[in-house]
C-alpha cells in the first residue's frame, strides 16, 4: 500500500516538472511572424560578364615567352605563387634554375648565389634562344618576386615591331651611357634583341664581365645597338615598377628623392601620378602580397565605375560634340613618337601611327 | 522585460536564457522561478508524507533534472530547426545581373537617383591620421559625407558633438545626419579606420525600398541579440532612420546613458533599440555567400585563405564586389584605392546595367 502511494508519489512528481518544463518552453518560443524576404535574393550564381575578347586577340598576336629567374630554395616560398597567379597568362612560362625539376624548372648550367645571376641569364637567353625562338614575339624575363599583368604588357608592346631590336622595361641611367632596365622590374626583349643578345656572346663581342645581370644585359644591348623603348603611359606614368605600390603611391611632401628614386632615368613622380592604371609589374612582392595584387588586379572592382583612364576605346565621331573624347590607341610613350597621337575618328588613314 | 509575442523569434536559444549571462535579467528570473516552483511543490509534498523520503527525493531530483533536460532538447531542436529559417531572414544579397537587364530605362535612373548614399563617419582627435586618409580616399565616393567628432582638434574638420561618450555621440550624429539627409535615403555609418567601396554598397541595396527598414553588415550574435558589427561598418535605411529617431526619445527602452555598471559597446545598444521598432540586422554577402562587410585587411585575409585554401587562395578568400575591410594602415589604404579604383587588366571590360561616375577634383581614382 505505502509503496503504491510512494510510487504515486515519485511519478507525480515527475509529471509535474514535465508540465512545467513545457509551459516554461513555451512561453519561451513564441513563434514570429514569418518575414516576407524576397527569394530573388537566393538567385542562382552569375560571375560577372567579362568582355575579354580584347585581351584573347592580343594573346594570340603578341606572343609572349616569360622566363622567371628562380632556385630551388624558393619553389615552394615564392615561385609556387607565381605559378598560381600569372605564370599562367604567358604564351609559354618557363622557371629558370639551377636544377631541373617537376616543378617544373628548366636546369641551368649554373651554381645558385648572387654572383652567378648573370651568367643565369646568359644561360637563359641562351636556352630560350635554341628552343624557343619562334614560339614567341617578346621575351619577357623576371624574378620570382615580381607580380606582373600580362594584358597590359601586351596592350603596351602591341604597337611596336619585333623585329626592330627594341628592350622595354624600367629605365635606369648610371653605369651604361645610354641606361639600362632594372631587372627586378622585369623587362622584355623584342625577337631581334634576344637574337643580338645571343650573337653578341657568341661573337664575342659580350662578355661576363659584371655580375650585376641588369647592367651586364644593358651593357651588351648598348654594344649590340638594342634601343631602349619608352614605357611610361601616354600620361607619363610608369608600368614598370622596382619595388612594390606602397613605395611609389601614398602622398609624400616635396622632397629629395628617396634611395629607391636615385637610378631613375625619367624624373620620378610620388603620390597617385607614380603609376599608371595599366601597370605591368611590381616587384619585392612576398607570396601574400602576390595573391592580394591578384585580387586587385582581376577580382576586386567598384561596380558600375567608369574609369577616368581609358586608352583603346573608340571616339565619339563628332568632334564638336562636348563629351568628344579623343582615342589614345597605344599605351606606351614609345620611342618613335614623344607621344602617342590620339586618332580623330574611326580607321583615319592619314594616321602615322600605324605601323 | 517581458515577453511579448511578436517581438521575440523561435530561434532563440533557450540555453542561454538558462546559462548565460542573460542580456535580459528578468526573462532568466522567470525561468528559474519555475524550476523553482516545480522543485518546491516537490518538496511541499515529500514533508506532507511520512518519513521514507528516498523515493520522493527521487522524484524531486528527477523532476529537476527533467527540467534542465527538457529544455536541452527543445534547443537543440530549435536550434536545428530555425537553420533554415534563419538564412532566409538575415542573409541579404545584391539584385541579380539577369534581374538588373530586364530593367527599362527609367527604372534604371530612378534606381540610380534613389541609391545615394549619406556617411557618417564617426572619428576622434587621435585618428587624425585616419581621418585624413578616408577625406581624401573612400569618402569622396559617398553621395555626402560628414565626420563627426568628439571634441575639436587643430586640423580636423568635422562636426564636433562636444560628446565623449561613444552610444551618446553615435546617437547625435544619427540625429544630424537624418534632419540633414535632403534627399539622401541610405546611411552608411563607420570609424575612419574602415575603408569601404560605395559602388558596391549601392550595388547591394540597388533593389531595396529605402521605406521600409533595413540595417545591414556583417552580423554577429550575443546571446539572443543579432548585431550588425561596427568595425565593418553599418548600413541603415531611411526608414531604418526614422524608427531610431523615434526609439531615441524612450528613455526606458533605448536609454542614453547606460544604468548598468558595464558599458554595452554602443553596436548592441543600436541593435537593441533598432529590435524594439521590429529592425532586425541582416548580413550582406554577394550571390555566392561570401560576407561582404569585412573587418580585417586585405592582407590578412589572403593569408587566412593561404592557409586554408592553399590551392584557390583569391577565389576562395573574398568577395569581387566587397563593401568594407578594416584594420588597414593609412599607406595600405592608398594602396587600395588605387588596386580598386584604377589597376586592372586591359580588355576586362564588365558591361553593369548602371554607370557611377568618379567624383570631381580626385587624382587617386
Amino acid at each position: 500500500m505505502r509503496s503504491f502511494k510512494r510510487h504515486i508519489l515519485f511519478l507525480s512528481g515527475i509529471a509535474v516538472s514535465v508540465l512545467l518544463s513545457k509551459t516554461c518552453l513555451l512561453i519561451r518560443s513564441t513563434l514570429t511572424p514569418s518575414f516576407t524576404m524576397n527569394d530573388s535574393y537566393t538567385s542562382t550564381v552569375q560571375h560577372a560578364v567579362k568582355n575579354r575578347r580584347a585581351a584573347l586577340d592580343l594573346s594570340q598576336k603578341v606572343r609572349v615567352l616569360c622566363w622567371v629567374m628562380t632556385q630551388p630554395q624558393h619553389l615552394k616560398s615564392r615561385t609556387q605563387h607565381i605559378r598560381a597567379t600569372w605564370g599562367k597568362r604567358c604564351n609559354i612560362v618557363l622557371y629558370m634554375s639551377s636544377e631541373a625539376s617537376d616543378f617544373p624548372t628548366v636546369g641551368l648550367n649554373v651554381l645558385e648565389g648572387r654572383s652567378q645571376l648573370y651568367w643565369k641569364t646568359i644561360r637563359a637567353f641562351q636556352h630560350i634562344h635554341m628552343h624557343h625562338l619562334d614560339d614567341a614575339d617578346w621575351f619577357l624575363k623576371a624574378d620570382d618576386d615580381t607580380f606582373v599583368v600580362l594584358e597590359n604588357l601586351r596592350y603596351g608592346l602591341s604597337k611596336h615591331n619585333a623585329e626592330e631590336p627594341l628592350y622595354f622595361g624600367r629605365r635606369f641611367t648610371p653605369f651604361v651611357a645610354q641606361g639600362y632596365m632594372s631587372g627586378g622590374a622585369g623587362y622584355v626583349l623584342s625577337k631581334e634583341a634576344l637574337r643580338r643578345f645571343v650573337k653578341g656572346f657568341a661573337d664575342g663581342l659580350c662578355t661576363h664581365n659584371t655580375e650585376i645581370e641588369d647592367i651586364g644585359l644593358g651593357k651588351c644591348m648598348e654594344t649590340m645597338k638594342v634601343q631602349l623603348g619608352d614605357s611610361r603611359d601616354v600620361l607619363g606614368r610608369q608600368t614598370f615598377h622596382p619595388y612594390p605600390p606602397n613605395n611609389y603611391l601614398p602622398r609624400q611632401l616635396p622632397r629629395p628623392r628617396p634611395w629607391y628614386l636615385l637610378y631613375e632615368h625619367y624624373h620620378p613622380v610620388e603620390g597617385p601620378g607614380c603609376c599608371s592604371d595599366l601597370a605591368i609589374s611590381f616587384h619585392y612582392i612576398d607570396a601574400v602580397q602576390m595573391h592580394t595584387l591578384e585580387y586587385y588586379t582581376y577580382h576586386l572592382r567598384p561596380f558600375g565605375y567608369k574609369y577616368r583612364f581609358n586608352p583603346g576605346v573608340t571616339a565619339v565621331h563628332d568632334a564638336n560634340h562636348e563629351d568628344f573624347n579623343p582615342s589614345i590607341v597605344c599605351l606606351f610613350r614609345s620611342i618613335f613618337q614623344p607621344h602617342c597621337i590620339p586618332l580623330v575618328g574611326p580607321k583615319d588613314k592619314s594616321d602615322p601611327q600605324s605601323v | 522585460m517581458r515577453w511579448r509575442a511578436g517581438e521575440t523569434d523561435s530561434r532563440t536559444d533557450t540555453t542561454f536564457l538558462l546559462f548565460s549571462g542573460c542580456v535580459y535579467g528578468n526573462e532568466c528570473d522567470v525561468v528559474a522561478s519555475k524550476c523553482e516552483q516545480s522543485s518546491v511543490l516537490l518538496k511541499e509534498l515529500r514533508s506532507s508524507m511520512m518519513s521514507e523520503g528516498s523515493s520522493f527525493m527521487k522524484g524531486l531530483i528527477l523532476g529537476g533534472i527533467f527540467c534542465l533536460v527538457m529544455s536541452f532538447f527543445e534547443t537543440f531542436n530549435s536550434g536545428t530547426h530555425s537553420e533554415g529559417h534563419e538564412h532566409l531572414h538575415h542573409h541579404l544579397k545584391p539584385v541579380s545581373k539577369d534581374e538588373l537587364q530586364k530593367l527599362s530605362e527609367s527604372q534604371m535612373s530612378d534606381w540610380t537617383l534613389q541609391v545615394r548614399v549619406y556617411c557618417l563617419i564617426m572619428v576622434t582627435p587621435k585618428l587624425l591620421v585616419h581621418w585624413a586618409t578616408a577625406n581624401d580616399t573612400w569618402s569622396k565616393h559617398c553621395d555626402k559625407s560628414v565626420f563627426y567628432t568628439s571634441e575639436s582638434s587643430k586640423a580636423l574638420e568635422a562636426i564636433d558633438l562636444q560628446e565623449q561618450d561613444e552610444w551618446a555621440r553615435l546617437r547625435k550624429a544619427i540625429k544630424h545626419a537624418y534632419e540633414n539627409a535632403g534627399d539622401l535615403r541610405w546611411f552608411f555609418v563607420a570609424r575612419p579606420t574602415t575603408y569601404a567601396i560605395i559602388e558596391n554598397l549601392k550595388y547591394l541595396v540597388l533593389d531595396k525600398d529605402p521605406s521600409q527598414p533595413f540595417y545591414i553588415g556583417h552580423t554577429e550574435k550575443s546571446g539572443e541579440l543579432d548585431y550588425v558589427e561596427y568595425d565593418s561598418g553599418i548600413v541603415l535605411s531611411y526608414e531604418a532612420m526614422r524608427r531610431l529617431i523615434e526609439i531615441f526619445k524612450d528613455e526606458d527602452r533605448c536609454p542614453e546613458r547606460g544604468h548598468a555598471l558595464w558599458k554595452t559597446p554602443e553596436e548592441k545598444q543600436l541593435a537593441t533599440c533598432l529590435k524594439y521598432t521590429g529592425v532586425f540586422a541582416e548580413n550582406g554577402e554577394d550571390a555566392q555567400g561570401k560576407g561582404l562587410f569585412n573587418k580585417k585587411s586585405v592582407s590578412s585575409l589572403i593569408s587566412d585563405s593561404m592557409g586554408q585554401n592553399p590551392a584557390d587562395v583569391v577565389e576562395a578568400c573574398c568577395s569581387d564586389m566587397a563593401i568594407t575591410f578594416g584594420g588597414m594602415s593609412p599607406s595600405q589604404i592608398q594602396v587600395l584605392m588605387y588596386g580598386v579604383y584604377r589597376l586592372r587588366p586591359y580588355g576586362h571590360d564588365f558591361h553593369d546595367s548602371l554607370t557611377f561616375l568618379p567624383p570631381n577634383d580626385s587624382d587617386n581614382d
